[in-house]
């Protein structure tokens, strides 16, 4: 039986071997560069809790880098008890079942605005998810019947889209991100959630607020001020999924189904 | 080159013609139209630089101010170089920054003032025409005086956002083995309806294509050419909103290759078809004047579609790119035609695939500096994985005589290339180069057998394509979701606003020059 305190394995439980990869900005040249640009990744390596360590490949890149490649074991232990993980909080639904969730709890179709966000014109993410093509051979929103699909393509500012959710009468609202440089997924996200958090007015009455990218924690939501965030690998049928037991709980977000009384 | 499929010369021949048809209506709307962007390009070719407190260029502010007074039907030169004589101004500057305050009266001219403003307009029109033909010459004289790099040129990327920050990192990727230096813009660039100016050192992505960064990083390759004694190539793009005016910057600063693709701001980037092969055609005019080498983008299409069923989409796309390139005066050697290596690598025999494509298109375009490009779509994370899959990338490249490689990178998908990540991207190539660079000499396809059926398949269903386009028109084609799956209305997408027909005294002073081919005259010059 495995237990609760685990450690990396190499060959043999409980060897805790790693490797590791990375640059350091000194020269590898002459005889003594050499030794001591091996001696610089041994003491990184001792830093990071390797030992013992061994520098298995180091290699000069122009005059200033060398590049290493080092295995090592280390002392650290993972405590399975203390990992947290976000499970998936809605069940994965065929098509005609996410069609028939969403009939039966708006009685009309579910709108849903698309948009790459800031300057971000990588639509390839979102287009995936929107698109009839879709991805990973699962077919796209658009191929849904009971939704209508709105994909305002790419850069689009917060205002516009705060603006066409609102004309569309949107369910949901998704953002794909992802260029993160100076973490402008982030401020992007926290920007699009204030705004529409800001255009809801007293009633508190806004659209799912769904992000997804590359890089973004699927554990981010709240902080970041949206209903849900899909990471990396994310299908159309997982968004999809999600969209249909968001409508389906008591409440649905636009329009109260009458019969919340039964 | 050996040919290696055994095509059917009949079916080449129908290809072209089908792709001339379907293209031809396009060249002509492209004749009779005008842009905002091309009009641009006329003052800064004419030597307009510079941009008011707001950052907005004077190109920019003089062509708004033309259009609101006297309308674009005419052309900018007319107006400009008119007011430009009559008000006594100090050069399209003093002009711009007048024109800007409402200071400035503007009107076609009749009789004997166009005549004026014509003759004035051509002679600053010669002016840069003219450094674009001296760039053209150093070029050559720089390739003289280091060496032509042996083919595959090895292609890579910087994209540090920061201008200063590039410059260092191509130095270093030439002095490992980059024979070509793209730098990739700033996120969003396409969608700017102005060049921005100066030199830049904050992008997403990416850096600004300005003038000033060409002229900076052009420098610094001329003198790393020198130190490896190879000439390194420098590239950027031409696409977007600006396409026009940013191939004319290209070649005044004597940049050596320029992404340009017919379809591509249209799929990816949602700007308006017209817009678009408006733009290209005089942007391609301006390449071809400069000696630039153009790569087309088919690549991308393949990061959507699927690389198997879309195939025969490339090869279609290619040969448009041709046609439109040809007619706007480039040669088959400037014709970087684009495709990649995008099967998924869980398909069986997907490697005979990649095989069986790459060397259709070359043996479709044996004189075109085919660029190939590396997997992007199945790059999953696994880095090792992705190392080996770029491996058999670049042994396909090598096989079948690809010309330029863009070399792929295993943490691609992950983050901006490491400078670990490139060097042992360099080290793959250098392998797969030493090891099996002669191995297309014996690559002898079974006749008859999975390679060349592959081949013969995507050339037909090319021609099946062809003929629809040419039964719907290629701007219906577009709109249909032909190309990359995406479907973009010709009445539709960014810029159509900035498309104006020609009126009949239509005057372009730079397209006279390119149309012409005439070489600038003496005397114009002065």
């Amino acid at each position: 039986m495995t237990g609760q305190i685990v450690r990396p394995y190499g060959d043999t439980t409980g060897d805790g071997r790693v490797q590791v990869s990375f640059t350091l900005p000194v020269p590898f040249g002459t005889a003594t560069e050499r030794a001591r640009a091996e001696g610089a990744a041994l003491q990184l390596a001792a830093k990071m809790g390797l030992d013992p360590a061994m520098v298995v490949h180091a290699k000069g890149m122009g005059p200033d880098y060398t590049f290493f490649i080092v295995y090592g074991r280390v002392a650290h232990l993972v405590d399975l008890s203390q990992v947290t993980v976000t499970e998936r909080e809605f069940p994965l639904l065929s098509a005609a079942e996410v069609n028939l969730r969403i009939r039966s709890a708006l009685g009309r179709k579910l709108v849903v605005v698309g948009a790459c966000i800031g300057t971000d014109a990588h639509t390839v993410g979102i287009d995936a998810i929107l698109n009839v093509k879709g991805h990973a051979g699962e077919k796209g929103l658009e191929y849904y019947r009971e939704m209508r699909v709105v994909n305002l393509g790419s850069q689009i500012a917060v205002p516009e889209l705060v603006a066409r959710a609102t004309a569309e009468r949107a369910d949901a609202v998704l953002v794909s991100q992802v260029v993160t440089q100076r973490d402008a997924h982030l401020s992007n996200a926290r920007q699009m959630a204030a705004a529409f958090c800001a255009a809801a007015g007293p009633t508190g009455h806004r659209p799912l607020l769904v992000v997804g990218g590359p890089r973004f924690d699927p554990a981010a939501a709240a902080s970041l001020g949206v209903d849900k965030v899909f990471g990396k690998g994310t299908t159309p049928g997982e968004v999809a999924s999600y969209l249909a037991a968001a409508v389906g709980r008591a409440g649905a977000p636009v329009e109260p189904t009458t019969d919340l009384a039964s | 080159m050996q040919t290696r499929l055994s095509l059917d010369p009949a079916l080449v021949t129908e290809a072209r013609d089908l792709a001339a048809r379907a293209g031809q209506p396009i060249v002509d709307m492209a004749r009779t139209h005008t842009t905002t962007s091309i009009e641009r390009a006329v003052l800064r070719l004419a030597g307009l630089q510079g941009a008011d407190a707001d950052g907005l260029p004077w190109a920019n502010r003089l062509v708004e101010a033309i259009t609101s007074a006297t309308g674009l039907q005419h052309g900018v030169a007319l107006p400009a170089w008119d007011a430009l004589i009559t008000g006594g101004y100090d050069g399209l500057g003093q002009l711009a920054e007048a024109a800007a305050e409402g200071k400035a009266a503007f009107r076609i001219p009749v009789g004997a003032a166009a005549a004026a403003a014509r003759a004035a307009a051509r002679e600053a029109l010669a002016a840069g025409i003219g450094r674009i033909d001296a760039n053209r010459v150093q070029r050559q004289q720089m390739i003289d005086e280091t060496a032509e790099p042996s083919r595959p040129w090895i292609y890579l990327i910087v994209a540090t956002g920061d201008i200063y920050e590039d410059i260092p990192q191509a130095q270093a990727a030439a002095r490992e083995g980059a024979d070509v230096i793209a730098v990739i813009r700033s996120t969003g660039q396409s969608l700017l309806d102005y060049v921005p100016e100066g030199a830049t050192r904050e992008g997403y992505a990416g850096t600004y294509a300005t003038q000033e960064n060409f002229r900076l990083m052009r420098a610094a390759l001329d003198q790393t050419s020198r130190e490896v004694g190879r000439y390194i190539r420098l590239t950027n793009y031409a696409s977007g909103l600006c396409m026009p005016e940013i191939a004319a910057l290209a070649g005044l600063e004597r940049l050596d290759m320029m992404l340009n693709d017919c379809m591509y701001g249209i799929i990816f980037r949602d700007i308006n078809p017209r817009r678009t092969f408006i733009d290209q055609r005089f942007a391609r005019q301006i390449h071809a004047r400069a000696g630039i080498i153009i790569n087309t983008g088919e690549d991308n299409y393949l990061t959507t579609a699927d690389a198997v069923d879309a195939a025969h989409t490339v090869v279609v796309s290619q040969l448009l790119n041709e046609f439109f390139g040809k007619e706007a005066g480039l040669t088959d050697g400037q014709l970087g035609l684009g495709h990649a290596f995008e099967i998924n690598p869980a398909l069986p025999d997907s490697f005979l695939l990649e095989l069986a494509h790459a060397q259709l298109i070359r043996e479709l375009f044996p004189d075109a500096p085919l660029k190939y490009m590396p997997p992007t779509k199945h790059m999953t994370g696994n880095v090792f994985a992705g190392y080996l899959l770029d491996a058999f990338f670049n042994l396909c490249g090598v096989m079948t005589d690809q010309s330029i490689l863009l070399i792929g990178m295993m943490t691609e998908g992950i983050h901006t290339p490491f400078l670990a990540d490139r060097d042992l991207a360099l080290e793959n190539v250098r392998y797969v180069r030493n090891a099996a660079g002669r191995l297309g000499d014996s690559f002898v396809p079974a006749p008859g057998g999975f390679i060349q059926q592959r081949a013969a398949r995507v050339l037909g269903d090319s021609v099946r394509l062809l003929r629809r386009i040419c039964d719907q028109g290629l701007l219906t084609a577009i709109a249909a979701g032909t190309f990359g799956i995406t479907k973009r209305p010709a009445d539709a997408g960014r810029g159509l606003d900035g498309v104006i027909v020609r009126a009949s005294g239509y005057f372009n002073p730079a397209s006279d020059f390119l149309e012409t081919d005439s070489p600038v005259a003496a005397e114009a010059v002065r």
